[in-house]
């Protein structure tokens, strides 16, 4: 193909690791990423005249934001980068997209989808009351705007992220009162094995749990949390199950939940590729090859979008996929480097099975969440009506139980509320969570404004 | 649902709205009936359509039907013990051109003998009584009585009353074949086989195989419907809002439900797949049906749209459905093709079939809609021209 037409979604740590290694190859992608500014999650910048130092805004992680920043930025007139631009829908060999009140179609011969991933979140009484955000929103806040969610915020979850970001807060002078982990200790140990496959990742973990207590925050593992406490204006405390069994109460102004994350894989469900069911993090996930190409032959994934890595693994991911594309259009490969990189690659595979195994997803508390619980924030449904939905109108799977009781009709389109309803849809079935298989994906991916018009111009 | 591999007086093939009510109907009647389901109750046209329950503009023969039909929306909460969300809200038909208002005005004096109450509204009444229409409107055609319903409750609802009622339903169950032999046909799936003397094929676009299958030919185009949502605004558009238009591209909908949501679509079918379990949206249509529903009400152009889909409807080529027994062999019974107009005309299609199977004739005239029309493959060129 003499002048390939190439889009990459995300430019994040795996859409810029692979648009550098196609401008390498002397091609021109189009990176869109709706963000204003180019790093991705992790790696997210705050606004342009915002002064902190990257030391200030990434702690240990600087030195890689500062390289990602410096790659992308050093490319970013050899690619076609459309920032502020949601990808909103895939078909027939193109990406539709929208910037402000416009929206175009953008042809591609090859896809690369690297779109990340959000919060996975467990619905909990009182989980809609103000002052209560998800981990990636709290970080998000702290890092872009230089804003707590709270003078006084417990943060509650599992998986590393729930500690880092307690660790952030508290370098920005705002100690959390408390990090409450439903995995308990004995859990955690159990992912040892698994995590030694990156010690210096296991090493910082540990740091940051003592740096915490050091700090005077209570970490308290193996609970069960119960509510959120408040008002229809304002979070007043957090109410929780110990490791014992005793219910206790914290006050406190906010809190900050999630449970690792879910991949954002929206896009490639409707590009028409593939899924299969990981039982580690129980999670439908985009089938791919051991580079990053998915079950439809022009279009590839990396990055947290497809497997949940980190920021690393989803650099090597980026880099894989590249590679993959670039050698499915002719180009040479190196097969040195791509064995060195999928040798990472199950460094980091097996470090992430080991985090899996040691902050699981705690699905049994998500399957007796209580009747009266609001499981979809978008709708206002209840856990009660959903499994009302599954026993009296008999849905075997939740888009059928979506089709009856509107969770995940909402604005987030399931994305929030679907790993809940899966584990919801089989536990009231009684059958295994594959059964209750995953709500499919449908344009856009998010809320698109009815004004908006074409622009005619490039498709 | 319960399995079982049986015998019964009527096997019904596909539940949709339209299986779903003739098994509910039937039950109504003391027959013994089994329906088979190659996925789930109403999944496809039957739980993926607009919603609408429109008489008005419908073809003027099938109105007989559709008013039977009315009439059970009418009772269908009572009927099914069911809410399925029907709001006899009114349909409202705008128009662009005044060049248009004769075709209205000629509908609305045909309809009147077939007892469909409409009024034709001026410039001022319509935005009197429609205050969101935009300023290109020049007319409206007024149907009262017409109205919507939430189109995943209908199927399933009608199929669980029916099942109260002892009729059989096996979901998950595709048919393979329908053989004939003897006095009873066999109708074999991949879960055993079933017998009866009466088979009813109400599989919707699939339908058309299926008569092929018994050797009964017609001409169906499969397409899909393109439809969206909003998310929930001020409940400010109460009747459901069409257009009577020439100009194929202008045919736009829109509908909005208590809890705010507007639901529309129009404007472009997009051919499906039947050997796809749905129909995909093609968002390359989308904005042209966002600019036909900001002409309706332009107040949505600050809104925004939260979903998209599409579902799988069959088309005859002369635009109405086949619906009678066979042509050719004694017993079997088709229903299928709705060409758009099943969800309003779907629960009365139930009633009449089930009284044409238990008394072997109708009250209500649908020898239109016959199957052996499309026996003369010129005669249907030709009215697939016209
Ligand atoms: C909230 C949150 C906080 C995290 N914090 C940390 C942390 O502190 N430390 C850590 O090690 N890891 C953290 N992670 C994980 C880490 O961010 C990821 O491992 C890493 O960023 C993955 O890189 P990526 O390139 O795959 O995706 P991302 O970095 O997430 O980049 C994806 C990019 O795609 C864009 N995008 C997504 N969908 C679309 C679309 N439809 N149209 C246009 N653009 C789109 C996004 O704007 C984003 O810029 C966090 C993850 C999340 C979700
Ligand atoms: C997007 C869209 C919008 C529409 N809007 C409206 C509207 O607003 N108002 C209106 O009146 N009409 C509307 N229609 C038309 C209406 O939905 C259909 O005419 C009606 O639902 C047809 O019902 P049915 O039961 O015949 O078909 P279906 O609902 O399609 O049911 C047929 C069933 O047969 C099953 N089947 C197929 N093959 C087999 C087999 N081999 N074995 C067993 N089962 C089988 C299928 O799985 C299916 O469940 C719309 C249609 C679509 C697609």
């Amino acid at each position: 193909m003499a002048d390939p037409r190439i889009v990459i979604v995300g430019a994040g740590p795996a859409g810029t690791r692979a648009a550098e290694l196609l401008v390498a190859a002397g091609l021109r992608p189009v990176v869109i990423d709706e963000s204003p500014r180019s790093g991705g999650q992790i790696y997210r910048r705050p606004p342009p005249n915002f002064t902190r130092s990257h030391e200030q805004l990434y702690g240990t992680e600087a030195g890689r934001a500062r390289a990602i920043h410096a790659t992308f930025d050093a490319f970013a007139n050899k690619v076609d980068y459309r920032a502020e631009t949601l990808a909103w829908a895939v078909k027939d060999d193109r990406v539709f997209v929208q910037k402000a009140m416009t929206v175009e179609q953008i042809p591609y011969d090859a896809l690369l989808l690297a779109p990340g991933a959000t919060d996975r979140l467990i619905p909990l009484e009182g989980w809609t009351r103000p002052g209560c955000y998800s981990l990636g929103a709290a970080q998000i806040t702290l890092k872009a705007q230089g804003c707590a969610i709270g003078q006084e915020v417990v943060f509650v979850g599992t998986g590393p992220l729930l500690y880092l970001v307690a660790y952030q807060y508290m370098k920005a002078g705002i100690a959390p009162v408390a990090v409450l982990d439903t995995s308990s200790l004995a859990q955690q140990l159990r992912g040892l094995p698994l995590m030694v496959a990156r010690p210096e990742q296991l090493i910082k973990g540990a740091q940051i749990v003592s740096a915490l207590r050091q700090g005077g925050v209570r970490v308290l593992r193996g609970v069960r949390p119960l509510e959120v406490l408040g008002d229809d204006r304002s979070v007043t405390g957090m109410r929780f199950c110990d490791a014992a069994g005793h219910e206790q109460e914290l006050r406190c102004t906010a809190v900050g939940m999630g449970y690792h994350l879910r991949a954002e894989s929206q896009l490639a469900d409707l590009a028409g590729c593939s899924f299969e069911f990981h039982p580690t993090v129980r999670q439908w996930l985009p089938v791919i090859d051991e580079m990053g190409r998915s079950s439809i032959r022009n279009v590839y994934l990396a990055g947290d979008g497809v497997r949940i890595l980190g920021a690393d693994g989803a650099e090597v991911a980026g880099r894989l996929a590249a590679i993959a594309l670039l050698s499915d259009l002719g180009w040479p490969i190196d097969q040195a480097k791509v064995r060195s990189l999928q040798a990472e690659m199950r460094r980091h595979v097996r470090f992430a099975s080991g985090i899996a195994k040691a902050f699981p997803w705690p699905h049994e508390q998500v399957a007796a969440i209580p009747d009266r619980t609001l499981i979809c924030r978008c709708e206002a449904i209840t856990a009660g009506e959903l499994r009302a939905s599954v026993k009296d109108l008999f849905s075997p799977e939740v888009n059928r139980a979506k089709a009856f009781s509107r969770v995940g009709m909402g604005r987030c389109q399931g994305r929030f509320c679907g790993p809940a309803s899966q584990e919801v849809v089989a536990a009231a079935n009684g059958a295994p969570i594959q059964s209750a298989g995953r709500i499919r994906g449908q344009a856009p991916v998010k809320p698109l404004p009815i004004g908006i018009t074409e622009e005619t111009s490039r498709g | 649902m319960v399995e079982a591999s049986g015998q019964a007086d009527v096997i019904i093939v596909g539940g949709g709205i339209v299986g779903a009510s003739t098994a509910f109907f039937l039950r109504g009647r003391g027959v013994k009936v089994i329906l088979l389901e190659r996925f789930l109750i109403g999944q496809q046209a039957s739980g993926t359509n607009f919603g609408n329950v429109r008489r008005q503009g419908r073809y003027l023969r099938q109105l007989p039907l559709a008013n039977r039909s009315r009439d059970i929306w009418g009772r269908i909460h009572e009927l099914t013990g069911s809410n399925v969300e029907f709001m006899p809200v009114g349909h409202i038909r705008f128009l662009w051109k005044e060049e248009q208002l004769a075709v209205v005005e000629k509908y609305q004096r045909d309809a009147a003998e077939y007892g469909l109450e409409l009024h034709i509204l001026g410039k001022e009444a319509i935005r009197e009584r429609f205050p969101f229409i935009g300023p290109e409107a020049v007319a409206g055609s007024w149907s009262p009585h017409d109205g919507h319903a939430n189109p995943r409750l209908v199927a399933p609802a009608f199929a669980q009353a029916a099942m109260r009622n002892g009729a059989t339903i096996i979901e998950n169950c595709e048919v393979l074949s329908i053989e004939k032999s003897g006095e009873d046909f066999t109708v074999e799936t991949p879960r055993g086989n079933y017998r009866a003397p009466v088979v009813v094929i109400s599989s919707g676009a699939w339908g058309a195989d299926h008569a092929a299958a018994m050797g009964e030919a017609v001409p169906l185009v499969v397409d899909g419907p393109q439809m969206g949502v909003t998310e929930p605004l001020p409940y400010f558009v109460h009747p459901v809002v069409g257009v009577s238009t020439q100009v194929p591209g202008e045919v736009a909908y829109l509908r909005q439900i208590p809890r705010g949501n507007i639901i529309f679509g129009g404007v472009r079918r997009r051919p499906a797949a039947l050997d796809e379990r749905r129909a995909k949206y093609d968002p390359a249509g989308l904005m042209e049906q966002l600019r036909q529903i900001q002409r309706l009400a332009p107040a949505l152009r600050h809104a925004r749209v939260i979903r998209t889909w599409s579902g799988v409807e069959g088309y005859l080529a002369d635009d109405i459905p086949v619906m009678g027994d066979s042509d050719k062999i004694a017993g079997l019974f088709y229903a299928f093709g709705f060409c758009g107009h099943g969800f309003q005309i779907g629960p009365g299609v139930g009633d009449v079939m089930a009284e044409l199977i238990a008394t072997g004739t109708t009250t209500t005239p649908i020898d239109d809609f016959h199957i052996r029309r499309f026996k003369d493959p010129a005669r249907w060129q030709r009215t697939a021209a016209h």
